[in-house]
């Protein structure tokens, strides 16, 4: 089960936020602020995967941007950490060239996506194709 | 391509800077100039957690005035809610706005609805109350034409939806189940699992849609029923064993690459697809030999093309999986492993401490717990060290390889884990130390050893070591000094005298040091030091402290009885005391024939005090008491001194053992008794059975660390022979000649320090009485019936079987209640047709055909006139359908049996064939023990008859909510099996019976009982009056009222079996003040929740 699914900068400013349990809003930012500190100042010599609390924390960089899952016990870190690059491979090829200011300015869009690929912290569509299919068929017709 | 990624996400400042349009072509599309342009443009801008404030706050009020303006349009609707989702993502809060959200998904154009919906998913939580506005929109959405409109209803609901408007959408989405569209029918599987996460009743009838849908041409539909399947078989694997095979040719598909290319990831075919059914076989072959079989070719296929990269923690947690089963497998890694040890990553480090903990054995033990040590010296989160001591405390006592070594190590644990460590450990070196082993010598040895080791750390100044540990120390040196054979203590009693003085040394220690005083005294009791620490302490002002040193002062005054008091290493003796006090009937007689007031147990006089002061506002006084009914009982204030006065020193000799034997022994048991230690490994052995999916991992693992180990081998310096020899000292007796058994069965390791288990019996039993004992003894100042108070506090310990008696003089339901039989019925009666609401006997015929309608009712009588004849002293529900289709009707009700409750549920076939081997079966239920009475099993049931299935269910402990679930299974003539499930909800109140006691003996009851729940409840008016309160009580909650005093009354009911509970309940106005106390901790809540329920409802 994924609880919740972060992209932070390096500033540590939150670019995404996704909660699959319900946490209220003031306790997010402190999950947030305490999360980024336990993945924001690991090098790429160190693992992936972080023991966070009673779960687990897989995080990802690209580049400035940090992308962090919070998972359950029974979750397989390594499928998780290769989800996540294949939602950014789809965000890639959604954006032509992700950037995060292509990130910032639909937030909306990536939401939609995600929401294609991760449901009730399930992972349920990694095909790419399948994945956007949707948002480019809203994309055609809100532009018609 | 991540490689791009990363260029690009570089070059991201100066694209900012030349402020120009960036991305594809479905990029950037937002311009600058935009809204949402300034307010991305602004938050990158800032620099302060300040200035961000400022922003979004000044956005917020922007946004509030926009959005409930009549002129925004909703394409400036939708940018709005999207600027609100940034708000609320940087953690403020924009509840104004969640309105505007649904209304936006009601009536927004495509981008614009799904915007909407995107903003209440995001917005809203399942319980909140404006999601019920969306259920309309939903419904409107599922029934349009446009299939992206039915998509985004469907992802809605799939994401969060109401519960209790589940049925308003459900035939909708079972229709999209045949829909053309696969991703329609993807959607709508999702949004079934959602539903059967949220309520799986509901579901229930369309499991035999999930089997379609797992064989749906589609591999994206197969896989998302798989969702659902994954839960389904997690809560009941054996039901699912017959789609083994289904699941394992789909794998095998999967596998061999038979999925079209687009579901390739890297070339793996459907990696994530894989995993979620490996988990699946993983489940289904759990403990199944048979069902296992059929998965190993296909396993072993899966192995073979798994090309996943790796991580090398996940490569250290498969090989601990790995090592449980094989520790000799560990020797091919040992290079990595040690590799791994230095690593600067601490969590890669732990990982290889867990691995090294499971390979630990007697020879290699010592560098292990060096490394754990060493790890723990740099380790600052509790978590952490609060596990690691744990462990290193378990590999000591198991394998330690002689007591210097044992003791140092235990030093080392106390002195870091200090007071965070389990209170386990050292309760448990405690007992080690006292029970002592098979060898009487080598008890001693270790004894001894621990004393000087104590001894000198004792001596080093400015050290402050651990609460726990000092309080460790202070018994050893207490029960044991005496092993060093000097003439006086002097010399320990001046540490423990510094140790008390210490301002830093926390009250409780004080105790146990002062009680480690009191045992060395006793062996020499000439010493300066403790007349320093007596006179010190008769005036100090914690009064525990004050209690403690007059004890001492006056057992010195008699060395002979101090001495048969505190024998030399007796701790784990048992002592013979005179409980019942009786050598005071003397001194009581006399005082209450010279008129001295009757002793009143302390909470009595508190209640007296209340009732005299009812006229003001009692809450405060009762809830400083409430919390504790033993507080009086167990302050040893002013009480104990006043029982010093008498002078009779057999009695304060008693009391000294009390408090003495409280300070060693409160620790290591609680409340409830001896807690058996557990076996430390349990938890790590639930999870040992290695996943499927992690092998498949562990193959490449292993691969790369052959690998790595190949090149070490070339490369071999200095430093790598270190680590080579550290290796040998790690790994030794790992080999398959090894003498020491695998891993993971603790049990059959062979203990360095082995228990003599009998000594733990007694000694619990001891501890209860030592437990009651104080109670009398900080009582015995008043003049009172003491035989009155040991009886009761026996009793205590006797509950079960004085109430038993209890009960069989009494029969449990007197005439009064059964009077009330129908309300109860009622009561019960909703509580059974809760679930389906459709099945209460009026509509019964609404649904049911004709003819077998009539069947049933005249069955239900007939029916209902034999279980009569043994039901009729009982009160028994109605009878209330739980499922049926067109062959077989199950109806079940309840009989509520003095003993147990009796489930009966009965098959009325309405078919005109014979239905064969006709089973019913009850899933086993936690909390719940189900019997199935003899003479169940049904091989035929005639054409148009009825049979019963009768269990009877005992509960295990109290609760609130619980749910009986279980099938029936029966075939026809010549036809396949059919399986029909049901479940039935039982309250706390099927299993709580009147009890039937006298005033006296609720009084006494009363009094022993520790847990209570004390609370007002307000009442209407028409309640308010004692009468009818105590009537909706007596009849609702089956009570037993045992006497009414004014406008207070006394009830008393007992869980089945025999758990009591009483209850005292006082009308004030219109509020009831309802106080309950049981023996058991967590009826009086669980009872308190019913008696509100039941109050408020009527």
């Amino acid at each position: 089960m994924i609880k919740f699914f972060l992209m932070v900068n390096k500033q540590g400013q939150t670019r995404l936020a996704k909660y699959y349990e319900h946490v209220e809003i003031n306790k997010r930012t402190v999950l947030e602020t305490e999360v980024l500190k336990s993945c924001l100042f690991r090098s790429n010599e160190q693992c992936s995967f972080i023991e966070f609390k009673d779960f687990k924390l897989v995080c990802r960089r690209y580049a400035a941007l940090l992308i962090v899952v919070g998972v359950n016990d029974t979750e397989n870190e390594m499928a998780i950490y290769e989800f996540i690059h294949n939602f950014v491979e789809v965000l890639d090829e959604y954006f032509s060239r992700v950037t995060e200011l292509d990130i910032m300015f639909n937030l909306d869009k990536v939401h939609i996506i995600l929401d294609e690929m991760v449901l009730n912290g399930c992972i349920v569509e990694t095909n790419r194709a399948r994945i956007l299919a949707p948002l480019l068929i809203l994309d055609k017709m809100s532009e018609s | 391509m991540s490689d791009i990624v990363e260029k690009t996400l570089t070059a991201l400042p100066g694209l900012f800077l030349q402020n120009q349009s960036v991305g594809g072509p479905a990029g950037v599309k937002a311009s600058f100039s935009s809204r949402l342009g300034g307010l991305v443009r602004g938050i990158t801008a800032l620099t302060s957690k300040h200035e961000e404030e400022k922003l979004i706050q000044q956005e917020l009020s922007n946004l509030k005035a926009t959005v409930s303006a009549p002129a925004t349009t909703l394409k400036m609707m939708k940018e709005c809610m999207v600027r609100l989702i940034y708000c609320e993502m940087l953690g403020y809060d924009a509840s104004f706005g969640y309105i505007h959200a649904i209304k936006l998904a009601q009536q927004g154009n495509l981008l614009e609805k799904r915007v909407g919906y995107l903003a209440v998913s995001l917005f809203l939580h399942e319980n909140h109350e404006l999601l019920l506005l969306l259920v309309n929109t939903v419904v409107k959405d599922l029934q349009s034409t446009n299939l992206v409109e039915v998509c985004m209803a469907l992802t809605i609901v799939s994401q969060i939806f109401p519960r209790e408007m589940i049925p308003a959408v459900l035939p909708l989405i079972e229709d999209k189940l045949q829909h053309s569209k696969e991703i329609i029918r993807r959607k709508a599987v999702l949004a079934l699992y959602k539903f059967h996460l949220i309520a799986p009743n509901q579901v229930q009838h369309i499991h035999i849609k999930f089997r379609k849908a797992l064989c749906d041409r589609d591999v994206g539909v197969m896989a998302a029923s798989l969702h659902i399947y994954f839960r389904m078989i997690k809560e009941n694997p054996s039901g699912y064993k017959d789609l083994t095979g289904s699941f394992v040719t789909i794998l095998k598909q999967v596998v061999g690459g038979k999925l079209p290319v687009d579901f390739n990831y890297h070339s793996v075919p459907a990696p994530w697809l894989q995993i979620q059914l490996l988990r699946i076989l993983g489940l289904l072959g759990k403990d199944d030999q048979r069902t296992s079989e059929l998965m190993y070719d296909v396993l072993d296929e899966s192995l073979r093309r798994a090309e996943l990269n790796h991580n090398v923690t996940y490569g250290l947690k498969a090989l601990t999986y790995v090592i449980q089963q094989d520790p000799t497998l560990a020797l091919q890694h040992q290079m990595t492993i040690i590799e791994c040890l230095d690593h600067p990553d601490p969590i890669i480090k732990r990982e290889t401490l867990e691995l090294l903990y499971r390979i630990t054995n007697a020879q290699n033990i010592t560098v292990i717990v060096q490394k754990m040590l060493e790890y723990l010296h740099q380790s600052k989160e509790e978590y952490i060290i609060v596990n690691l001591v744990g462990k290193i405390a378990e590999l000591a006592e198991k394998y330690a390889p002689d007591n210097a070594w044992f003791i140092q190590t235990m030093n080392a644990v106390f002195s870091v884990g200090g007071d965070v460590m389990h209170p386990d450990i050292p309760n448990n070196f405690m007992r080690l130390l006292a029970e002592g082993f098979d060898d009487e010598t080598e008890d001693q040895q270790l004894r001894l050893y621990a004393v000087q080791s104590y001894l000198t750390l004792l001596d080093v100044e400015n050290v402050f070591y651990p609460q726990k540990f000092l309080q460790v120390m202070s018994w050893v040196l207490g029960e044991y000094y005496y092993l060093l054979d000097k003439d006086t203590p002097e010399e320990v009693l001046t540490k423990l005298y510094k140790l008390l003085m210490n301002a830093s040394v926390s009250s409780e220690t004080k105790a146990w040091l002062i009680a480690a005083v009191t045992k060395l005294t006793s062996q020499a009791h000439s010493s300066n030091i403790v007349e320093r620490l007596i006179q010190e302490f008769t005036i100090s002002l914690d009064t525990c402290m004050r209690q403690h040193a007059f004890e001492l002062k006056h057992l010195r005054e008699n060395v002979e009885l101090m001495k048969s008091l505190l024998p030399v290493d007796k701790s784990c003796e048992d002592m013979v005391v005179d409980a019942s006090l009786s050598f005071l009937d003397g001194f009581v007689a006399e005082e209450l024939s010279q008129g001295a007031a009757p002793y009143k147990p302390h909470h009595q006089r508190q209640e007296e005090k209340l009732s005299q002061e009812k006229v003001l506002n009692f809450e405060p006084y009762g809830l400083s008491f409430s919390s504790s009914g033993f507080t009086g009982r167990q302050s040893p204030a002013g009480i104990s001194l006043g029982s010093d006065i008498s002078g009779n020193s057999a009695e304060t000799g008693l009391k000294e053992t009390n408090g003495l034997k409280l300070e060693g022994i409160k620790k290591l048991w609680g409340k409830e008794g001896y807690l058996p230690k557990k076996e430390g490994k349990t938890g790590d052995e639930t999870e040992a059975p290695p996943v499927p999916q992690e092998s498949i991992i562990m193959e490449t693992v292993d691969q790369t660390l052959i690998k790595k180990d190949q090149c070490q081998v070339l490369t071999q310096s200095k430093e790598e022979k270190e680590k080579q020899l550290l290796a040998s000292s790690l790994f030794v007796g790992l080999g398959s000649e090894s003498t020491v058994n695998l891993l993971g069965k603790a049990d059959t390791v062979s203990h360095k320090f082995r228990r003599k288990s009998k000594i733990k019996e007694t000694k619990s039993g001891e501890t209860t009485s030592a437990h009651n004992r104080t109670c009398f003894h900080f009582s015995s100042s008043s003049n009172a019936t003491y035989e009155d108070d040991y009886y009761l506090d026996t009793l205590q310990d006797r509950g079960d079987k004085e109430l038993n008696k209890l009960s069989l003089n009494s029969g449990l339901l007197d005439s009064e209640s059964l009077t009330e039989l129908p309300s109860v019925e009622k009561l019960s009666s909703c509580k059974l047709s809760s679930s389906p609401s459709l099945f209460t006997d009026n509509s019964m015929e609404g649904f049911q055909p004709s003819q077998s309608t009539a069947l049933s009712v005249a069955n239900e009588t007939s029916l209902a006139a034999s279980l009569l004849e043994e039901t009729s002293e009982h009160m028994h529900s109605d009878l209330v359908e739980v499922c049926h289709n067109e062959t077989i009707s199950l109806s079940s009700f309840k009989i509520w049996k003095d003993d147990c409750l009796f489930m009966v549920w009965s098959v009325s076939n309405k078919s005109g064939l014979e239905l064969e081997s006709a089973d019913l079966e009850i899933a086993p239920a936690e909390n719940f023990k189900i019997t199935e009475q003899p003479g169940c099993r049904l091989p035929i049931i005639e054409a148009e008859s009825i049979k019963t299935f009768q269990y009877s269910v005992q509960v295990e402990k109290p609760f609130t909510e619980g749910n009986l679930s279980g099938f029936i299974n029966y075939q026809m003539m010549d036809t396949h099996s059919v399986q029909l499930e049901f479940s039935v909800n039982l309250s706390l109140l099927d299993f709580i019976r009147p009890l039937k006691i006298s005033t006296e003996n609720f009084g006494k009851l009363w009094l022993s009982f520790a847990n209570d729940v004390k609370q007002n409840i307000k009442v209407s008016e028409s309640q308010a009056a004692l009468p009818s309160a105590l009537k909706t009580l007596q009849q609702k909650l089956r009570l037993h009222v045992v006497e009414i005093i004014g406008n207070e009354g006394l009830l008393a009911c007992q869980l089945l079996p025999s758990i009591p509970c009483l209850l005292h309940f006082r009308v004030h106005g219109d509020v009831l003040a309802l106080w309950f106390r049981s023996s058991c901790s967590t009826l009086p809540d669980c009872l308190l929740y019913q008696c509100q329920k039941v109050m408020e409802g009527s």
